[in-house]
Order: C-alpha cells, then structure tokens, then sequence
C-alpha cells in the first residue's frame, strides 16, 4: 500500500535519510580506514595519508601477524581458546543455576536472587580482587581467564528470566512421566532455550573477546597475553619491536603501522561477522535490567 | 535459685533440640531438593569464592597492609582506623578526582543520554525495512569493539603525523598538527564523543523497542486529523516513551560515579591526568602499580559504598516510574 505524503513529510523523510546514512558513514568509517590501510604497502601508506583503497594489495601486516614466530599469533591462539572455553563453561554454569532459580518452588530462591543482584551493584574493588586472585595461586595462568569470569549476574538474571517464561505445564508433565529436575533440565529446558542462550553466548563470548585487563593483571608472561592486551601494548608502547616477535631477525623488519592495522583487524573481525546474525534478540538482553525478585 | 537453675537447664534443652531440628530440617530441605541444590551449588561457590571474598579484603582499607603473607597478612597487619581515608580526603587528588568523574557524567548525562532517543526517533521514521535494519545493524557495529581496539581507531585517526583529522585540517587552514589526544583541552570532549559513537546505537535498543508498542491507530487517527510529523513525534511516540526515558535517565543517574575504566585507561597518558583521572584509574595506578595496597583499597571502597547507595536509591525511584511494569 502506497501512503501519499505530503510535502512536508518528504523533506522530512529525505533529510532524515540523509542525516542516517552520514551517521553510518561515521560509524563505520574508522574501522574501514584502518581495514582497507592493513592491505596497504608501508611506503604508499605513509605518503597517502587520506587513502583507503590499496592501489597494491599487499599482505605484508598480516604476514607479520600470523608468523609464528610471533608474539601476536600466539595471542590469537590464546584469545581463540578463551573466548571457545570461557563461553561453553560459563553458559553451562550460567543455565545450571538460572535453572535453580527459575524454580518458583523452590524455598531459597529469592534470598539466592538478592544475594546475586546485590554483586552487581557492590564489590570489594580492585585490590583486595587482585590480592584474592593472587592467593588463589591464578597469576600466570590460564585458568586465571576462565574461573574469575565464570558467570556474569547480568546474564544470569537473563537467563532466568527466560527459564521463568517457559510454560510449567512441560515440566510438570515430565515429572508424571518420572523425570527428575536434572533430566527436565538437560532435556526440556536447554534444547527450548537455544535462542536464549545464543544471545547470552554472544555477549560472554564478546567478553571474553574483547578481555585485556585481567591480562594485564594477572599475566606476566607474554605468551599468555591475549590478543587485546597485546593491541593494546604494540599502540601504547614506543618501543615495540621486541613485544611482538622474540626472533631479532624479524624484530628487524617490521613494518609496525601496518602491523599494528591488520592487528586491529583480526582483533575485530570475527566478532562483526557474528553479531548481526543475533540481532533480534538484542532487546530482549537490554529489557533485563528487571530486578523483580 | 533451684528453679531458676533448672529452668535454664530446660532452656538449653529446648535450644539444642531445636538446633538439631534444624539441622535435620536443613538435610531434609536438602534432600528434597537434591537435584536442584546441585544444580545451584557450583555457582553459588563461584559468588561466594569470587564476589563476597573479596568484600571480606576490605578490612585493609582499615589496617596498613603492605602485601606480605597472603591472606593471612590481612589480620596481623597494624590497624590504623581512618587514617587512610584522612589522607584520601585531605589530599588534592580527592577533589580532582571527584571533579573530573562529575563533569564526565554531568556530559554523559546530558548530551550523552539524548542522543539514543533522537537516534531512535529518527531510525522509527524509517519506512524501508531494510534500510532501517541496515541502519540498526551499522549503529550497533561499535558496541561490540573493545575500548582497546576503539582507543587505537581514535589515535590512528587523530595522529599528528599523518592522521587523516590533522592531514584534513592541514590541507584546510596550514596550521600544524594538533595533538588532540595529549592535550587537556580536547581530552574530555574525546571521552564524551567516543562514549556516544560506540554506545548510541545500542543505547536506541530500549527506545525502540518501547516506541514499536504504541498502537499505529493513534498516527493514523492523527494523519487524519492532519498532524504533521513532528506533532506526532511530539504528541504521540514521545509521551509514549516518557515513562522509560524517566526510568533510564534515574538509573543513569545512579550511575555517575561510576566512570568507563577501559575507556579512560586506553586513552589517557600523564599530559591528560588532571582533566580526565577518576577514582578507577587512580586506584589502579596507586594500587597495582605502586602497591599501596591498604590505601588504594580505602579509596575504592569509598567510591564504591557512595555508588551503592546512589543505585539503591535510584533504582527504587524507577521502580516508582515503573507503571507499566518494564522493571
């Protein structure tokens, strides 16, 4: 059905266009910049300082970055096995005790919820956290990615809030058939919640993605530096040749711009290639604010 | 005296009864709900190992830790009451750091908060869908970057040698290069413009989904009534929403001390320390770099029992907003 419109609402309707496809552009027009420059050669990119389009494209960068001899593949591994590790054990943690409380039966239940809500507005801070992790004996080692980040509250209280939607009717008509709680569990529940836990999986995956900090804490030894920290050392440093390749023969001869560009790219790709797929359920992760107990 | 001795006596009888009463009424709840406690159990140790353990460290804020003997050091260290916070409070990093952590959010708040709503209000007009989707997809793209990878976008645009900004500005006017990202005077206005470029979109989400609840009626009784746009943007969609904007706006509210630690770490360096140092990275730099474990725990826990109470306060505030249930 075609709305007539009236003149007015055409100039508002055009410019209101225009205005959003300006915002778009700026949106994404840094990350494109430092894209279409990680293919660049290192001398055609210092004399062309507006380019985005390569005239040669070279695959010098990102030679650099997936050598093995270097710092910042190992980083990538790193970071690939944190994000795959780190977001199966913390949905399977997360579901297990969203689905305890879920349970509207279940006595305990809203004492545990406020015993949870209340870490999200309140924690130790900074130091007495770093001395725990230190006397749990987690410095330096991988571990130390996964355990402390076991499960979020957030997505906790999402999850559960989820669970609590599910009719009670399929549970009850398990329990008829003689399924106990685990069984309702591991087959009703997780297979009916797969778009849920798809939309919590994203955000601890991008989490996990994205972590430097705990890194930066609780890590000394650089082969166990994730990607981000390792990003975030080759911009912040002056002196980065040795950070990122223990080889002096390599050291020598890296193009560090270009570098540093296809770095930001593989620390950012994978992740905008997941996350329109999920859009959908956005709101849904956004309306959980909710504190009802 | 007799009496009372032996009343006593059954006093305690009672009391040990009870106790195993309750011990047995624990295995019995226990037992009931077997399956389920173990479901819950291994999360529930993961919060207390790694959520409440921590809030017992807070002690050192009140003793003079200095990092030695563990857990264990945290008792025998010396108690020294207030002083850490006497010292916090008396120094000139006390106001700078309030100061800067105020004028950040007093512009997140402002600036910051509307500019969601606009952009929701803009991308609800969009009559194509999949102009609009392309839209939302686009403005939700810089959620998703670290401040990482984001602080080294915004340093590779605004380099003094060689970013486009300053090549742009060069080809423009000839002035020299402009180190934005040192200087104190763009510092803030860096923070604020980049907080908004990578949360805007997503923070459209809420206003969107709210505006997608207004009955289209009510346009199309407007369109008939010969409306313009903007009156139905201003009579219809906007009271529609105003319920949410309230709620977000108090949530946001208890929220202002509460700086973005990654984004201020990654992009500040000394030069910028007076105009953009908050509680967070002034913890971390006393705390972890220095090892003024003691002292540093008593300013985190400071701003952190402030922020407790703005939260607690600002959230029961929403929930009275809350009419149509959202919270």
């Amino acid at each position: 059905m075609k709305v007539k419109l009236s003149k007015g609402e055409r100039v508002f309707e055009t410019f209101n266009i225009i205005l959003l496809v300006f915002l778009c552009l700026i949106m994404i027009y840094p990350i494109t910049f430092v894209i279409g420059r990680s293919f660049m050669e290192e001398t055609y990119l210092s004399m062309h300082p507006l380019a985005i389009i390569p005239q040669k494209f070279s695959l010098e960068g990102y030679a650099f970055v997936f050598n093995k001899d270097s710092y910042i593949l190992n980083s990538y591994v790193v970071t690939i096995g944190r994000t795959i590790i780190g977001t199966l054990a913390s949905l399977f943690f997360t579901a297990m005790l969203a689905y305890t409380l879920s349970k509207k039966n279940y006595p305990g239940r809203s004492v545990m919820t406020l015993i949870i809500v209340f870490t999200m507005w309140f924690s130790g801070g900074l130091i007495p956290y770093f001395l725990l992790i230190r006397s749990l004996g987690l410095i330096n080692k991988f571990a130390v990615y996964i355990i402390p980040n076991l499960i979020s509250a957030w997505n906790l209280i999402l999850l559960r809030n989820f669970f609590m939607s599910i009719p009670i009717e399929l549970e009850e008509s398990a329990k008829i058939d003689g399924a106990n709680d685990l069984g309702i569990f591991f087959k009703i529940y997780l297979p009916l919640s797969s778009a849920a836990l798809a939309t919590i999986g994203l955000f601890y995956a991008v989490d996990n993605w994205n972590a430097w900090f705990d890194s930066l804490m609780f890590v000394n030894n650089r082969k166990l530096w994730t990607l981000q920290l390792m990003l975030q050392q080759i911009i912040s440093s002056t002196n980065v040749n040795s950070l990122v390749s223990p080889s002096a023969v390599l050291q020598q001869q890296i193009p560090m711009e270009i570098v540093k560009y296809a770095c930001i790219v593989v620390a950012t790709v994978p992740i905008l290639c997941v996350y329109p797929f999920l859009q959908k359920y956005f709101v849904k992760g956004i309306m959980v604010g909710s504190l009802k107990g | 005296m007799n009496n009372s001795v032996g009343s006593t006596m059954r006093n305690k009888i009672i009391i040990e009864k009870k106790k195993k009463n309750n011990t047995m009424k624990f295995i019995a709840w226990f037992y009931k709900y077997r399956y389920l406690n173990l479901l819950a159990l291994p999360g529930i140790v993961y919060f207390f190992i790694f959520k409440y353990l921590p809030m017992y460290g807070i002690i050192i804020a009140f003793k003079d830790y200095q990092g030695v003997g563990g857990v264990t050091g945290f008792f025998s260290a010396p108690n020294v009451g207030l002083l850490h916070f006497r010292n916090f409070f008396s120094s000139y990093y006390f106001w700078r750091l309030l100061w800067n952590t105020l004028i950040l959010s007093f512009y997140k708040l402002t600036i910051g908060f509307v500019c969601p709503i606009i952009l929701a209000l803009l991308i609800n007009e969009l009559r194509n869908v999949a102009f609009k989707r392309m839209v939302q997809t686009i403005t939700y793209m810089p959620y998703f970057l670290s401040w990482v990878v984001t602080a080294g976008l915004i340093m590779v645009l605004l380099s003094p040698s060689g970013g486009p900004v300053n090549t742009l500005l060069g080809l423009i006017s000839h002035i020299k290069p402009i180190y934005f990202i040192t200087d104190s005077h763009y510092f803030r206005s860096i923070l604020v413009s980049s907080d908004i470029w990578k949360n805007v979109g997503w923070g459209s989400i809420i206003y969107l989904a709210a505006i997608a609840g207004v009955s289209v009626e009510l346009y199309e009784a407007a369109t008939m009534d010969g409306a313009t746009k903007m009156q139905k943007i201003w009579y219809i969609t906007l009271p529609a929403i105003k319920e949410i904007v309230a709620i977000m706006f108090i949530l946001a509210i208890g929220q202002i001390l509460n700086q973005n630690f990654d984004q201020i770490f990654n992009l500040y360096s000394p030069a910028v320390y007076s105009v953009s140092d908050v509680f967070d990275t002034y913890v971390y730099r006393a705390g972890i770099t220095n090892g003024q474990f003691s002292y540093t725990t008593a300013v985190g826990l400071f701003k952190s029992v402030i922020a407790l109470i703005l939260v607690i306060v600002s959230n029961s505030v929403a929930k009275k907003f809350d009419t149509e249930g959202l919270w």
